[in-house]
C-alpha cells in the first residue's frame, strides 16, 4: 500500500475486513526499519558536511588536496589500495551472507572473519595515511581541505567501528544461542550497512581528491 | 504490520527481578518515561530559575550585585538551550513519546528496549555534563543559545574556555541519546502496531510523536555537524567557522572561516527544532480536546496532512532566522514566501481544534483549560510568526523583545501549556491518582493570566526597539522611563508565575500519595493506552493478549451507542452501531 493511498484512507467510516493486517510474520521487518532510518542518519550527516566542504571551498585560503603535482593526493595509489580494502570487506561480507543462505556456517564465519580483517586492514591503512599526511606536513588546522579530510576519514572509520560492534554483537548473540541457522537474515543487514559505508568512502574519496576545479564546478551547481 | 516478537512472544520482556532492574536500570518503556520527564523537570527547574534571575536584573537593575554582566549572558544561554533541548524535546518525546507509543499502538514495549534505557543514560550524562560547566573555571558559556561563533569560542564571552566545550559535548552526547530513542519511537510505531491498528487510525498523539521523531532524525546531525566543527575550531585550532581575526592587537591562527556557515547549519536544526516541540504538543492536545469535548476530532485526515505538510516544510524555512545575517534577494523572498506557505496547514489545525470544540459537550476539566488556553497562546504567538516572517518587517524587529515575546508564545509556553494539560490528562493512567483539581485550577488561572502578563508588554517593548540579551538598558532616547516600569511589572508577573509552579509541583507530589484513587479510564477515553487491564500499566501492558483494534480513536458521542464513547478495541456488535462495525477481529 502506497504512502499516499494510506493518507486517503478514511477512518470514521465502516471499514470491511479491516480489523486487522495479518502479514507474514517476518522477524527483519523490525531492523530492516531501523537500518533503513539509521542509513537514512549517517546519509544525511555525510551529506551536511560535504555540503560546507563546498561552501568552505570558495574561500581564498582553501588549498584543494589534489590537482598540483606537489599536492598529496595528486598520486592516489594509497587511497586506492585503502579503497580496495574496504571494497574487499564488502565482498567477503557479500559471500558471507551468501553463504549463511545456503546454512554453509562455517565458511559464512570465514566469510565474516575476512570482512573484519579486511575492514580493521582500512582502518590501519587510514591511519598509515593520517601519518604519512602529517609527516609531509599536512597537519588538521594547517588548511580547511586537510581539516576535512581527517574529520569526515575519522567520522567514516568510526561509523565502520559501530558496524563492527554491532557485528561482534550479533555473533556472540547467535553463537550464544546456539541459533546459526538464522544468521544470514541478521548478517545481510550487516552486510547492507558494509556496502552503504563503502559507497560513502567512494563519495568521500571522490571528494576529497577532486582537483579545484572539480570543486569549484560542484560548488557552483550547489550556488555557492 | 506487527510485530511478532513482542506481539506473542512474552519471552522478549526481560521481566525486570529486582529494585535496581526494575527502577534504574530498566528496559520497560514507561519506567524510561519515568526517568526521562524527571530528569527533564529538575533541569527545567534550574532553567526556571536562571528566567527569574534575568528578570529581577532587568526588572530592578542595579539591586543585585551576584549578577554581573557576563552572568547575566551566561544565564541567558543555559536558559534557552536548557528549556528549547534538554526539558521540551526530552520531556514531549523521552517522556511522552516513550509513555504512549507503545500504549496507544497496542505494543508491549518499544522494539529495542535495551536501545531505549541506553537512550535515557546517554541523555542523563549530557545533562550531568551540562550542568557541570556551572563549576568549571569561567562558569557555562555565555554565547546565548544559538552559540554563534566567532564570539562563542573567543576571549571576552563568557565560559569561552570550558563552558563552551562542555556545552558542545553535552550536545553531542544528548543528540546520540536522541537518536537511540528516536530509533525505537519511529520503529515502534511502523512496526510494532497491534492487530488492527492502521496508520490512520493511530490518535494524533502518535502522528505527532512519529512526525516530530523523524524531523529531530533528520535535522539533529546538522547540530551535530556544527558542534563538531565548532569544537574543532575551538580545541584543535581548524578554521571552520573562524574567520581571520585580529584580538587583542595579535592576529590569531585562524583563517578565513565562515560565521555564516555555521548559523545555516545551526538553524537548518533549529527551526525543525521548533516543530520537534510543536508536533507532538499539536497531537497531544488534539486528543485531550476530543476527549473533554466528547466530540470526534473536526477533520482527522486533514490534520495528519498538515503534521506531514509542516514537518516537510519545516527544512526548508530555516534561514528566516537569519535575515539580518545578510542573503542575497531572492533568498530573502524565498525564504519568506516558505515561511507563509507553512502558516496554512498550521492555520488548518487551528481552526480544526476550534471546530472540535464547536457543539462539543465541554467539560471545563483542568486538561481542557490548558488545552484550551494553548489554542490562546499559540494563535497569540502564531500570528506575530507572520510578521516576524517578513524580511521588512522582521529587520526593525530583529534583536527586540518583539522575538522574544513571539517564541516565548509560541514555543515556550503553548507547549508548556500542552505538557502540563497532557501531564494533568494523563496523571491517573500513570500513577493510578487523581491530581487535585482545585489546586489544577489555581496552577492553570496562575499560569495562563501570567505569561500574558509577561509576554503581552514584551510585545510593546519590541516595538519601541528595547533590545534583548541587553544587561541593562542604560539610558537612551528612544526608551522611556515607562518601559522600565514596564520590565519591572513583567518581573513580578514572572515571579509569581514561577513561584505557582510550586502549587503545580506539590499537587503532583502530594497526589501520589494522597489523592484520590482513579478510576478505570477516568475522562472515557478512546484509545488503547486507556483499556489496559491495569491501572497503572503493568510490565508488558497488555497481559496475556494483545488488543485488537476495530475503529479509529475519535468515536466519541456516537448516536445509538450506549455510553458516549466507543473504545478503539470495542467489539462491534449490534449495540455499538458505527465505523467499523463490520470489521472482523480475524
Amino acid at each position: 500500500m502506497s504512502l499516499f493511498s494510506t493518507l486517503r484512507e478514511k477512518p470514521w467510516e465502516p471499514q470491511p475486513a479491516l480489523a486487522g493486517h495479518p502479514t507474514p510474520a517476518d522477524p527483519l521487518a523490525t531492523p530492516r526499519t531501523a537500518l533503513r532510518f539509521i542509513m537514512a542518519i549517517v546519509g544525511v550527516l555525510f551529506f551536511l558536511f560535504i555540503i560546507t566542504f563546498l561552501s568552505r571551498s570558495q574561500y581564498p585560503d582553501f588549498q584543494a588536496l589534489a590537482g598540483q603535482p606537489w599536492q598529496p593526493f595528486s598520486d592516489t595509489s594509497r587511497l586506492w589500495f585503502n579503497t580496495a580494502l574496504l571494497a574487499a570487506s564488502s565482498l567477503a561480507m557479500h559471500i558471507a551472507v551468501l553463504v549463511a543462505q545456503r546454512e554453509h556456517l562455517n565458511r559464512a564465519v570465514l566469510g565474516i572473519s575476512l570482512a573484519v580483517f579486511f575492514a580493521i586492514g582500512f582502518l590501519l591503512a587510514q591511519l598509515d595515511l593520517w601519518q604519512r599526511l602529517m609527516a609531509a606536513g599536512y597537519y588538521i588546522n594547517s588548511n580547511p581541505a586537510n581539516s576535512y579530510f581527517y574529520l569526515l576519514t575519522a567520522v567514516h572509520g568510526l561509523h565502520l567501528l559501530g558496524g563492527m560492534v554491532v557485528l561482534a554483537n550479533l555473533l556472540f548473540r547467535v553463537w550464544y544461542d546456539d541459533s546459526l541457522a538464522t544468521l544470514s537474515g541478521p548478517l545481510s543487514l550487516c552486510a547492507q550497512y558494509w556496502h552503504f559505508l563503502l559507497a560513502v568512502w567512494l563519495l568521500l574519496f571522490a571528494l576529497l581528491a577532486s582537483s579545484p576545479d572539480t570543486i569549484n564546478t560542484l560548488a557552483a551547481l550547489c550556488g555557492f | 504490520m506487527q510485530h511478532t516478537a513482542l506481539a506473542d512472544q512474552t519471552l522478549e520482556l526481560h521481566d525486570p527481578h529486582s529494585f535496581v532492574t526494575k527502577y534504574i536500570w530498566s528496559q520497560d518503556h514507561k519506567v524510561i518515561a519515568i526517568q526521562y520527564g524527571l530528569t527533564a523537570v529538575f533541569v527545567g527547574l534550574v532553567a526556571l530559575v536562571l528566567s527569574a534571575l534575568m528578570r529581577l536584573q532587568l526588572g530592578f537593575p542595579d539591586t543585585f550585585d551576584f549578577i554581573t554582566p557576563g552572568a547575566y549572558l551566561q544565564f541567558v544561554t543555559m536558559h534557552g538551550m536548557i528549556m528549547v533541548i534538554y526539558l521540551l524535546t526530552a520531556l514531549l518525546l523521552g517522556g511522552f513519546g516513550n509513555y504512549l507509543i507503545p500504549l496507544m499502538v497496542g505494543a508491549r514495549d518499544m522494539v529495542f528496549p535495551y536501545m531505549n534505557m541506553l537512550s535515557y543514560w546517554m541523555y542523563l550524562l549530557s545533562v550531568i555534563i551540562l550542568l557541570a560547566s556551572f563549576f568549571v573555571p569561567g562558569g557555562p558559556t555565555g554565547a546565548g543559545w544559538t552559540l554563534y561563533p566567532p564570539q562563542a569560542i573567543l576571549q571576552g564571552t563568557p565560559g569561552y574556555d570550558w563552558g563552551i566545550i562542555l556545552m558542545l559535548v553535552s550536545l553531542a552526547v544528548f543528540i546520540i541519546a536522541f537518536t537511540m530513542g528516536g530509533l525505537n519511537y519511529v520503529t515502534t510505531v511502523l512496526q510494532a502496531r497491534t492487530r488492527g491498528m492502521t496508520l490512520m487510525r493511530m490518535p494524533l498523539t502518535i502522528w505527532g510523536i512519529f512526525t516530530a521523531t523523524v524531523l529531530g532524525l533528520l535535522a539533529f546531525p546538522a547540530l551535530l555537524v556544527s558542534a563538531i566543527m565548532m569544537l574543532l575550531d575551538k580545541t584543535i585550532g581548524t578554521s571552520f567557522f573562524m574567520p581571520a581575526l585580529v584580538s587583542l592587537g595579535e592576529n590569531l591562527d585562524y583563517t578565513g572561516g565562515s560565521p555564516v556557515l555555521f548559523q545555516h547549519l545551526f538553524w537548518f536544526f533549529g527551526h525543525p527544532e521548533v516543530y520537534i516541540v510543536a508536533l507532538p504538543a499539536f497531537g497531544m492536545v488534539s486528543d485531550v480536546l476530543a476527549c473533554h469535548a466528547r466530540k470526534n476530532i473536526f477533520g482527522y485526515r486533514m490534520m495528519v496532512w498538515a503534521i506531514v505538510a509542516i514537518g516537510g516544510l519545516s527544512f526548508v524555512v530555516w534561514a528566516h532566522h537569519m535575515y539580518v545575517s545578510g542573503m542575497h534577494p531572492a533568498f530573502g523572498f524565498f525564504f519568506a514566501t516558505t515561511t507563509l506557505i507553512i502558516a496554512v496547514p498550521t492555520a488548518i489545525k487551528v481552526y480544526n481544534w476550534v471546530l472540535t470544540l464547536w457543539q462539543g459537550n465541554i467539560h471545563l476539566r483542568v486538561p481542557m483549560l490548558f488545552a484550551i488556553g494553548f489554542i490562546f497562546t499559540f494563535i497569540h504567538g502564531g500570528l506575530t510568526g507572520l510578521f516576524l516572517g517578513n524580511v521588512t518587517i522582521d529587520l526593525p524587529l530583529s534583536d527586540t523583545y518583539f522575538v522574544v515575546a513571539h517564541f516565548h508564545m509560541v514555543m515556550g509556553v503553548s507547549p508548556i501549556m500542552v505538557l502540563f494539560a497532557a501531564i494533568y490528562h494523563w496523571y491517573p493512567l500513570i500513577t493510578g491518582r487523581m491530581l487535585n483539581d482545585a489546586l489544577g485550577k489555581a496552577h492553570f488561572w496562575l499560569t495562563f493570566l501570567g505569561t500574558y502578563a509577561i509576554y503581552l508588554p514584551m510585545h510593546y517593548l519590541g516595538f519601541l526597539g528595547v533590545p534583548r540579551r541587553y544587561f541593562a538598558m542604560g539610558s537612551t532616547d528612544f526608551i522611556p522611563e515607562s518601559a522600565l516600569s514596564l520590565n519591572a511589572s513583567i518581573t513580578v508577573s514572572a515571579l509569581i508565575v514561577g513561584a505557582s509552579q510550586l502549587i503545580f509541583l506539590f499537587n503532583v507530589f502530594w497526589s501520589l500519595r494522597h489523592g484520590e484513587k482513579a478510576p478505570h479510564n477516568p475522562w472515557g477515553a478512546t484509545s488503547l493506552e486507556w483499556q489496559t487491564p491495569d491501572v497503572p500499566p503493568k510490565h508488558g501492558n497488555w497481559g496475556p493478549e494483545l488488543p485488537t483494534v476495530y475503529r479509529w480513536a475519535y468515536d466519541f458521542s456516537v448516536p445509538g451507542a450506549e455510553r458516549d464513547f466507543i473504545a478503539q478495541n470495542e467489539p462491534p456488535d449490534a449495540a455499538h452501531p458505527t465505523s467499523g462495525e463490520l470489521g472482523g477481529a480475524s
